[in-house]
């Protein structure tokens, strides 16, 4: 039994936890949100040839720096423990991700790219009508001589304003909710008739509207033409790095509560003396812990079975939606009014950790798809 | 035990409905509906409007300019209000300091303040919390000093800092709690001081919540020249002022009518919203569940407030029952905000301040309601924390209640 980091892995973390101490801080972050840009390019570039964590989780031979799922969950620790807007998940995770494992003819090019800084992906898979079925699509990829035509509509693409590279799921076949038919492209974003209106949200991220309007598409585009296997398989690596993002939201919604609790006086003492505050804060403990737990547990499967992997970062995913709420919710009403301020930190960590809950589906869309896994489809 | 309405209740009910119909304005519904930020005239037309019908302050007595309701009669009116989505009137003058006017005030301040504060040509502020002095509201120390002018007039000379005054960036008159004797114990020496904010020395300063909302402010107070005639009841004894305030402002706070609408707007959301099975999310049995919990809660808390009420109109004052109301109120009310956050899917992510009265490419994002869906779930987490937190309300319940 080894819950240890290795040398390399520790380092990865001490680098990336530096780097965002010097240069990530709440106010630097603050402006960052608040830019016309709404990231920074150059901390990118620095991420990629600085501190070169983008290769972290590749292997050697495709330029990786060797390491898998667990230097994600590093990662997105330390990213949500400073609020990093800049697009991991969707590059590095989403995007190395479909480039690992679909057997990709330009697979090693992409990941050069994305290693190197030069290629940001977003990925374009909800619709407005899907809600967490992935393979409830309208969009369509319709043949067309040797390349595709797209159409259709994707709601709230994040990170999609940063990104050079989309990628893409539509229909090659089958009625819009079959299991079969779903395929999946990485297309360039610039390509004519792709049309976005990109927006802020509520956690000081960016995401757009991204809309196909008859866009042509080389025949090299299609990673996938019938891969539904794959999406979920990326979408469930990509909730487990957002899980762990998590944990760091969570460690910094109870650690701040904590340090506000100790110095707030009210009733001539400090409230963190108040039994019933302590007890809640005991709680909120308990929750980061079992939040940590399971997101190792849900690291260590990715790699197993479809159908361990599905339960795992299902289970995972229930479990850290609830705490996002708990924390998140109590943080706030233990600091009184001061965490209902837009000033203080532990309200923005509140609100990234609200839109976690529901990102790549619900508590309750995993606790259903957890009890299918586990009574229903093994009977 | 009779919990039905007598023939007389449901004719007034019935011009209640007819009088929100022809007079309230149909923008006005869709903006509260949708949960959008109110501009100040958006409170004011409805308070004039009501104002002139007598019907702005329901509880207050007659002679002042009450219209007379009996308790029954107030709920059917707050019942009604909320199924028509009717802006609030705000509490501050017709809730708060009117009644502490009319209670304690002289001849003269009575005649100065109550008609201003019914017509709405007086927007009042509260001048409770400070930075220091939140549910510990008696440890306040804004000062208040008495001197004489140079026109030989008593005057106090007020210093200090208010927080989380409510749109006090609109407001004429802010009432507040104020020290007047520092070496008296901590909840003697405070009195109760109406201010005008266009007084020098009054700096209003915008707080800026999770929503992006700026609906609280911080009020600062230096070296601000008050006349003495503008303090209600005696020097030292504001506390007494404060307590019966807060009684009021507690009475109301579970929000039963609002909160049934808001029910009523998940049904209808989740009516139209798809669940994971491509089927209406309302049938989904997971939410379906959730909805009906509420629902359950909601009615037990009505059932409270009925007997809170009919307790008032037996003659029992509202005591700490009413901290029954407000946890339970107040936890309802968040509840439901979270699952208008969890029907939106997707579409709670988009954030569109001011959205979508400004700009050309303002087209809607998702469905309609979906882009105030996280900001008022993220705006409601104040109603655990204010009016006294709901660990205070459980504590007054553990002393005044069961004697603990």
């Amino acid at each position: 039994m080894d819950f240890n980091f290795t040398e390399e892995q520790s380092m990865v973390r001490d680098t990336v936890a530096s780097f965002l101490q010097d240069k990530y801080d709440f106010e630097t972050r603050r402006k960052i949100v608040a830019s016309e840009s709404g990231w920074r390019a150059d901390y990118w570039k620095a991420f990629a040839e600085e501190l070169g964590i983008l290769g972290a989780s590749f292997s050697e031979e495709l330029g990786g720096l060797g390491g898998g799922a667990i230097d994600n969950m590093i990662i997105m620790e330390e990213f949500g423990k400073a609020l990093v807007i800049e697009p991991y998940l969707g590059s590095v995770v989403i995007g190395g991700g479909f480039m690992k494992h679909s057997g990709y003819a330009g697979a090693a090019s992409v990941i050069e790219g994305i290693v190197g800084g030069t290629t940001t992906i977003a990925f374009a898979y909800a619709e407005p009508q899907g809600r967490y079925t992935w393979q409830d699509l309208k969009t369509t990829a319709k043949k067309d001589g040797s390349g595709w035509v797209l159409n259709g509509h994707k709601a709230v693409v994040v990170g999609a304003p940063f990104a050079s590279h989309l990628i893409v799921t539509a229909r090659t076949g089958g009625a819009q909710r079959d299991a079969g038919g779903v395929g999946v492209f990485l297309i360039d974003k610039s390509l004519p008739g792709v049309v976005t209106r990109d927006y802020p949200t509520v956690d000081g991220n960016r995401a757009s509207e991204v809309y196909f309007e008859n866009v042509s598409v080389p025949a090299d585009a299609l990673i996938s033409e019938d891969g539904l296997g794959l999406v979920n398989q990326v979408i469930d690596e990509a909730t487990a790095a957002v899980g762990a993002e998590a944990v760091g939201v969570l460690r910094k919604l109870h650690e701040g509560t904590l340090d506000y609790a100790k110095q707030r006086k009210q009733f001539g003492t400090s409230i963190a003396n108040f039994q019933v505050l302590q007890h809640r804060m005991v709680d909120m403990f308990i929750e980061v812990e079992q939040s940590v737990s399971m997101i190792y547990m849900a690291t260590i499967k990715v790699d197993e079975s479809a159908e361990e992997r599905a339960k795992a970062v299902s289970a995972m995913k229930v479990r850290i939606g609830r705490a996002c709420k708990f924390v998140g919710q109590n943080a706030i009403q233990i600091h009184g009014g001061m965490g209902m301020t837009d000033e203080l930190a532990i309200g923005h960590y509140f609100k990234r950790a609200s839109l976690i809950e529901g990102l790549f589906g619900s508590v309750d869309h995993h606790l259903k798809r957890y009890e299918f896994l586990s009574f229903d489809a093994a009977a | 035990m009779n919990l039905d309405f007598s023939p007389e209740d449901l004719a007034f009910r019935d011009e209640v409905r007819a009088f929100i119909a022809e007079n309230y304005p149909a923008g006005l519904r869709d903006k509260q509906e949708e949960g959008e930020e109110m501009a100040k005239e958006d409170f004011l037309s409805w308070h004039r409007t009501l104002a002139k019908k007598g019907w702005v302050a329901p509880a207050w007595p007659e002679k002042y300019g009450g219209p007379g309701w009996t308790s029954v009669q107030r709920y059917i009116w707050s019942e009604e209000t909320a199924r028509a989505d009717c802006v609030p009137i705000l509490p501050f003058g017709i809730n708060m300091v009117g009644p502490v006017i009319y209670t304690f005030g002289t001849p003269e301040q009575k005649e100065r303040f109550l008609p201003p504060t019914l017509s709405g040509d007086i927007w009042w502020s509260q001048g409770y919390s400070e930075p220091g002095a939140g549910s510990d509201l008696a440890s306040l120390k804004t000062k208040a000093e008495r001197f004489t002018g140079d026109d030989g007039k008593e005057y106090y000379l007020v210093n200090g800092q208010k927080t989380w005054t409510t749109l006090a960036q609109h407001g004429d008159w802010i009432f507040c709690l104020v020290r007047t004797d520092p070496t008296a114990k901590i909840q003697e020496g405070i009195s109760f001081l109406l201010i005008d904010m266009k007084s020098p020395g009054v700096t209003v300063r915008p707080i800026i919540t999770l929503g992006g909302e700026h609906e609280v402010n911080e009020v600062w107070l230096e070296n601000v020249k008050v006349p003495v005639e503008n303090r209600i009841f005696d020097e030292n004894k504001g506390w007494t002022c404060a307590k019966f305030l807060l009684a009021h402002e507690r009475s109301g706070i579970a929000g039963v009518a609002r909160s049934k609408r808001g029910i009523e707007r998940i049904r209808q959301i989740a009516a139209v919203e798809l669940s994971d099975d491509g089927d209406a999310l309302i049938k989904d049995p997971m939410f379906k569940r959730k909805v009906a919990e509420l629902e359950i809660d909601l009615t037990a808390l009505e059932y409270t407030e009925l007997r809170t009420l009919a307790g008032e109109a037996a003659g029992k004052g509202p005591g700490p029952e009413s901290s029954v109301l407000k946890i339970k109120g107040t936890e309802i009310q968040q509840r439901i905000t979270e699952l208008v956050l969890e029907a939106a899917g997707h579409y709670g992510a988009p954030y569109f301040r001011g959205f979508p009265k400004d700009g050309d490419n303002a087209h809607p994002i998702g469905p309609d309601f979906a882009h105030r869906a996280a900001p008022t779930y993220f705006n409601v987490r104040k109603t655990s924390i204010y009016g006294g937190s709901n660990e205070i309300q459980r504590n007054i319940i553990a002393k005044m209640v069961l004697g603990l």
